[in-house]
Order: structure tokens, then C-alpha cells, then sequence
């Protein structure tokens, strides 16, 4: 990518993925709380490290601080945030008006997904929305920059133009077979990047990616695989319980980790986590990772250190300093 | 978060969620009800009817007549949540997408998901809500795949009109005023039109 002279900006997630360099995101999870202090205080074990953290939008239905006041302290810690909307908590009308004013305040990256149902979360008596759904959303917001006008077709002024929208995509689901299909439906309502459920099943996302690549469409919206770090035997239970919605751990995987003294379970998962970044990275069509490692940002610069991924990417300074850092790639 | 157990390495479980009670049953005005139960009538036969309910010319005037009066709309309307609730767990959108989801209904998704099945899905194809229900969308892709017509599940379907709830679909269908419901196609080769959803 060519830089302008004098102190190197870091690229954005969008430069980023547009010139092909190898792209690391991370998930932050606002706090539950009316502070972000302690959210600025993991984002900065970040900065440097990722280009950019999805700030998620009141994960598995518990509620958090609003992902786009998440997404502001996430930027004041020298991060580049990516707000996550989901569908399971507000209409048509409130996602419109929502995504206005993250656009007013320069939150252009926007992942959208359906949401997970609000009987998984602290507060299983909500009433759950889904006016739109994931494809639905993506649609309007690409008719809203794109066409400059809202879903009742009222013009807007001016339209939303710096919008760069992302989709979710779980591989692993049933009916594995639709998943690419289901993927490629996003990429033609507007996602130009795409993060996917946890990576375990390296064959299984292989597949998935190579149909997209058959139809072209990895050239057209950047995948970027999930990877995510078991820490512990009981997280391994956990996950593998078919209690967290989406998530399947193969056999293979979990033979691996209960091979392992308990105590060192944390460490395998460790290196599991390393090396399946390291075989991603060589999937053709693959543009980056999605690290869903919430609060395990101490050590995600190890992680992407063992992975072979960290070349370029190193602590920035402080906030202040953040836009003339040169090592950001 | 306390850790459920697992025995050891295996397939993974679906377990069951603590779900509704069997003879749950939705209050008045309550929009959401557990996922639908299978479709009963097999592929074969739904995209035979599909065929008879197409807007051809004799159902687009009887359409016209039966709504000329307002108690043979009603009976109309009537006949068809009596013959669709019990076939295919039909909602009564207003606005049916059966033809295009391999007749299976997907407003009994618990997220009303129109566009395909969501990412929670469990590993034997269960519903992520209630998972003694299988997923609307598993039943409808097998559904579709098995008569050659997986490609309808790509076509990118617009948001749901909720004044719609309670209509007969196929006079709406008939009378030409669900005409947008879904794309012509996958819609990739051109940016699809959301179109005005006013």
C-alpha cells in the first residue's frame, strides 16, 4: 500500500483488508456498568496489535453498556472500532436512527447479525424484536449509503457514504451445505467483510470457503476466520455442552485438551488456538482472523506471536500518539 | 457461569434447553410461538398445489370476486388459516413465502427469520430456542434440495409487512400486492433493489 510521506498513519480495517495484508480483529465485550474505564483498559493491550475490535451488541442477550458508546472509548484507546447491531432488540425504525448516529460520530464499520434470542440472557422474559433480520439489515444499509434513503425510500441528508458493513457467518451449522449460500446472500445485500463462528473444524471451513471462492465471492467481501482460545477443561466443557448457541468442538479437538494435565489445558488450548491461525492464514480466500478471545487480551500478542502473524504489529503508544505510530504493519 | 458436564470426548450433545412446558400455549396478541412442527404435506404434493395457486387468470378473477364481499373474504381467509395452520403451522402473515422456503413456514422460526436459518443452529439440525423442534430451515433446505430447488432459498427476501398479519395470502398473492416479497434471484450479478417498503 503506498503511504503518504511523513509519519505513517495505520492503515484502516478497510485499507487494510483492501491491500490484501493478512488483518487480525478481536472482540471486545462492553462492560456491564456505566464506565468504560475498564473497557479502555483491555483496548489498550490491543492497540497496536489488531486493526480493528468488534464491539458487541449486548452479547448473548446480557445487557452491556451500548455498543456504540463501547465503540467511542474502544477509539479513544487507539483502537479502530467495528460496532456490532443486532436485530433482537430494536425495529426497523430504531436501527435506522441508530445507524445515523454512528455514522455522525465516524462509526463506519458495522457488523450486523439477527442476534442471539433473548431467553439466553439476564433478561429471558424480554420481548424479542427481529424485524429485520441479518440479510434484511445489511440491505438497508447499503440502500441508505448507497442510494442515499432510508427503507420508506424518504431521502436522506446527507446519506451515510463512509459506511463499510460486515456479516457474521457460523460454517459449522446445519445445514452445513446452505452455509456458503447463506453467506453469498449477504455478500449481495452489501457485506463487504465477514467474520465466522469459532474455527475448530479445519476441513469443514476449508469447504465452506472454497465455495465461496468458486463463485467469486471472496474477492468481492473479506473472510476473515474466528478463533477462539479454550482456557480451561471446564470452558472446554462448557463450550462443548451445546449450551452456547452455534458452537460445535470436534472430537479431535477435545481429545486433545483432556489429553493434557488439567492444569496445562489453558496452554494447549493456547497453542490449538496458534496453530489454527497459522492454518487459516493458508486457506486461499482467507483474508484475516477474528479473534473471539474476550478477556484474554494480555496475552493475544503472544498469541499472534506463536501463530507467526505478529510481524509489524507491536504496543503503540499512547492515545495521543496513536496516529503517528509506525509499526502498525 | 457454572459449567455443565459432559462425559468425556463424543458427539457432541444437543442437550435440551429449559424450554416452554408441553401445553405451553401463547397468550392473546403473544407474536411469538414455539417453532413449528415438521410441514405435513410432503414436497411432492406442495409443489403440485404450487402449481394450482399459481395467479393465472381464473384465480386472479376469483380472487377479484371473493373480494368483493367482505363475509366472502372472511370465509375465504378462514378456509385458508384452517387448511394452512394445520399443514404447514401457517402464522397468517399475509404474505407467503412457503413457495419459495420448500414449504416449510419460516415465521414458525422463533426469530422469524425469512432469509435462511440462523447461526445457532445444533449439531443434529435442532432448533437453537427450542430444540425438541427441528429448524424450520433445515426442514426446508432438505425439503427444497430434494425437489431440485435449493436455489429458491438464495433469493433475498424483503422485511415482513406487519399490517399484513391476519390477511389471506393468496388474495394477496393473487391480486398482485406481494409481487416484492423476494428477489428474482441471488442477486449477485446486480445490487438487488430493497424497493420502497413503505
Amino acid at each position: 500500500m503506498s503511504e503518504p510521506a511523513g509519519p505513517a498513519r495505520p492503515a484502516s480495517l478497510r485499507e487494510r483488508l483492501a491491500s490484501g495484508a493478512f488483518t487480525v480483529t478481536s472482540e471486545l465485550s462492553p462492560v456491564r456498568g456505566a464506565s468504560a474505564d475498564a473497557l479502555r483498559e483491555r483496548a489498550r493491550l490491543l492497540a497496536g496489535w489488531v486493526d480493528g475490535v468488534n464491539l458487541t451488541d449486548n452479547q448473548g442477550a446480557h445487557v452491556r453498556m451500548a455498543s456504540w458508546a463501547s465503540a467511542l472509548a474502544a477509539r479513544e484507546a487507539g483502537l479502530e472500532p467495528i460496532m456490532q447491531m443486532t436485530c433482537r432488540d430494536r425495529n426497523r425504525i430504531a436501527l435506522q436512527s441508530d445507524l445515523l448516529g454512528a455514522a455522525s460520530v465516524g462509526l463506519t464499520n458495522l457488523v450486523f447479525m439477527t442476534g442471539d434470542y433473548p431467553k439466553f440472557g439476564d433478561h429471558p422474559g424480554a420481548k424479542p424484536v427481529f424485524d429485520l433480520d441479518s440479510v434484511t439489515m445489511l440491505w438497508t444499509a447499503r440502500t441508505m449509503r448507497d442510494e442515499g434513503r432510508l427503507l420508506s425510500g424518504n431521502e436522506l441528508k446527507p446519506p451515510p457514504s463512509a459506511l463499510f458493513l460486515g456479516a457474521v457467518e457460523n460454517p459449522f451449522a446445519p445445514p452445513q451445505e446452505f452455509r456458503a449460500a447463506r453467506a453469498a446472500k449477504k455478500v449481495a445485500a452489501g457485506a463487504q467483510f465477514l467474520q465466522t463462528q469459532y474455527v475448530f473444524d479445519i476441513p469443514v471451513f476449508e469447504r465452506w470457503v472454497s465455495a465461496l471462492r468458486a463463485e467469486g465471492l471472496t474477492e468481492r467481501c473479506s473472510i476473515l476466520a474466528g478463533v477462539g482460545v479454550i482456557r480451561s477443561v471446564r470452558a472446554l466443557d462448557f463450550m462443548a455442552s451445546g449450551k452456547v448457541p452455534g458452537v460445535v468442538i470436534p472430537d479431535a479437538v477435545q481429545r486433545r485438551l483432556r489429553a493434557v494435565p488439567a492444569d496445562q489445558a489453558g496452554e494447549e488450548g493456547h497453542r490449538l488456538a496458534a496453530e489454527v491461525i497459522a492454518r487459516v492464514k493458508e486457506v486461499p480466500g482467507v483474508a484475516g482472523v477474528h479473534l473471539l478471545t474476550a478477556g484474554y487480551e494480555k496475552r493475544v500478542p503472544e498469541l499472534l506471536d506463536l501463530a507467526g502473524v505478529s510481524h509489524g504489529r507491536g504496543p503503540r503508544p499512547a492515545i495521543t500518539h496513536a496516529r503517528k505510530s509506525t509499526n502498525a504493519h | 457461569m457454572s459449567a455443565p458436564r459432559v462425559a468425556g470426548a463424543g458427539p457432541v450433545p444437543v442437550e435440551l434447553l429449559p424450554g416452554p412446558p408441553a401445553d405451553w400455549h401463547p397468550g392473546p396478541g403473544e407474536p411469538r410461538r414455539p417453532a413449528a412442527p415438521a410441514p405435513g404435506m410432503a414436497p411432492r404434493w406442495a409443489y403440485l398445489v404450487q402449481r394450482l395457486v399459481r395467479p393465472n387468470w381464473l384465480n386472479r378473477r376469483a380472487g377479484a370476486l371473493v373480494e368483493r364481499w367482505p363475509a366472502a373474504r372472511r370465509l375465504f381467509t378462514r378456509a385458508e388459516r384452517a387448511s394452512k395452520e394445520g399443514l404447514f403451522g401457517c402464522r397468517m402473515c399475509g404474505q407467503c413465502a412457503l413457495p419459495v422456503t420448500g414449504y416449510s413456514c419460516p415465521m414458525g422460526c422463533p426469530k422469524e427469520l425469512r432469509n435462511g436459518p440462523c447461526g445457532g443452529v445444533g449439531a443434529g439440525g435442532a432448533c437453537e430456542v427450542y430444540p425438541d423442534r427441528r429448524c424450520v430451515w433445515v426442514a426446508g433446505y432438505e425439503r427444497a434440495a430434494g425437489m431440485g430447488r435449493a436455489g429458491d432459498l438464495r433469493r433475498l427476501q424483503r422485511p415482513v409487512d406487519h399490517r399484513r398479519f391476519g390477511e389471506s395470502s393468496w388474495l394477496n398473492y393473487w391480486a398482485g400486492r406481494d409481487d416484492h416479497l423476494w428477489t428474482a434471484d441471488d442477486g449477485l450479478a446486480s445490487p438487488p433493489a430493497m424497493g420502497q417498503v413503505p
